[in-house]
């Protein structure tokens, strides 16, 4: 039985690479909080991550 | 959380399929965390909002945990979050993130 396996290995790779990543090509909400992390610095981080913001607020409680 | 950002959350759910969204949060106490988490995952906990009964079971994060850590270059980081994530309890923090992911996260 032959058995491709470089290029099955690198399909393995990649799926193991996605499955371990939580925001590489994810759509992202963010809660942010005034007294916490604020949105817009949220967002930074994510997207440098590879994730795609689709909605971003900072919340504050008064 | 703000009814009107549970309105959008719910929508964004509908629009991308829940299992595509990761819920970032920044909130500055567990409890609070704790309280938009649990509105993501399994529904409003104070029956006011759009998410009332609506279980999205979404994958929810706070920005200091470190599996979301982990994923950040280090340097932004420190420039965007470092400061504030040190009057944070951290530990506090992840401890009601965790419990709520294994009680309520459906991916």
């Amino acid at each position: 039985m032959l058995i491709k396996g470089g290029a099955a290995s690198t399909d393995y790779e990649r799926k193991e690479e996605k499955a371990m990543s939580l925001l590489k090509d994810q759509k992202v909400i963010i809660i942010g909080d005034r007294d916490g992390i604020p949105g817009p610095a949220i967002a930074a981080c994510a997207e440098s991550a590879g994730a795609e913001v689709v909605f971003s607020s900072t919340e504050c409680f008064v | 959380m703000d009814l009107e950002n549970q309105k959008r959350v719910k929508d964004l759910a509908e629009k991308y399929g829940p299992e595509n969204i990761v819920v970032l949060l920044g909130a500055a106490e567990g409890e609070a965390a704790g309280l938009a988490a649990e509105t993501v995952t399994a529904g409003d906990p104070t029956f006011a909002g759009p998410l009332t009964g609506v279980s999205l079971g979404l994958r929810v994060y706070h920005i200091c945990e470190e599996e979301v850590k982990s994923e950040i270059a280090e340097d932004l980081y420190d420039e965007q979050v470092g400061m504030m994530e040190m009057v944070l309890d951290v530990d506090d923090i992840a401890n009601e993130m965790s419990g709520i992911r294994d009680e309520f996260c459906k991916y």
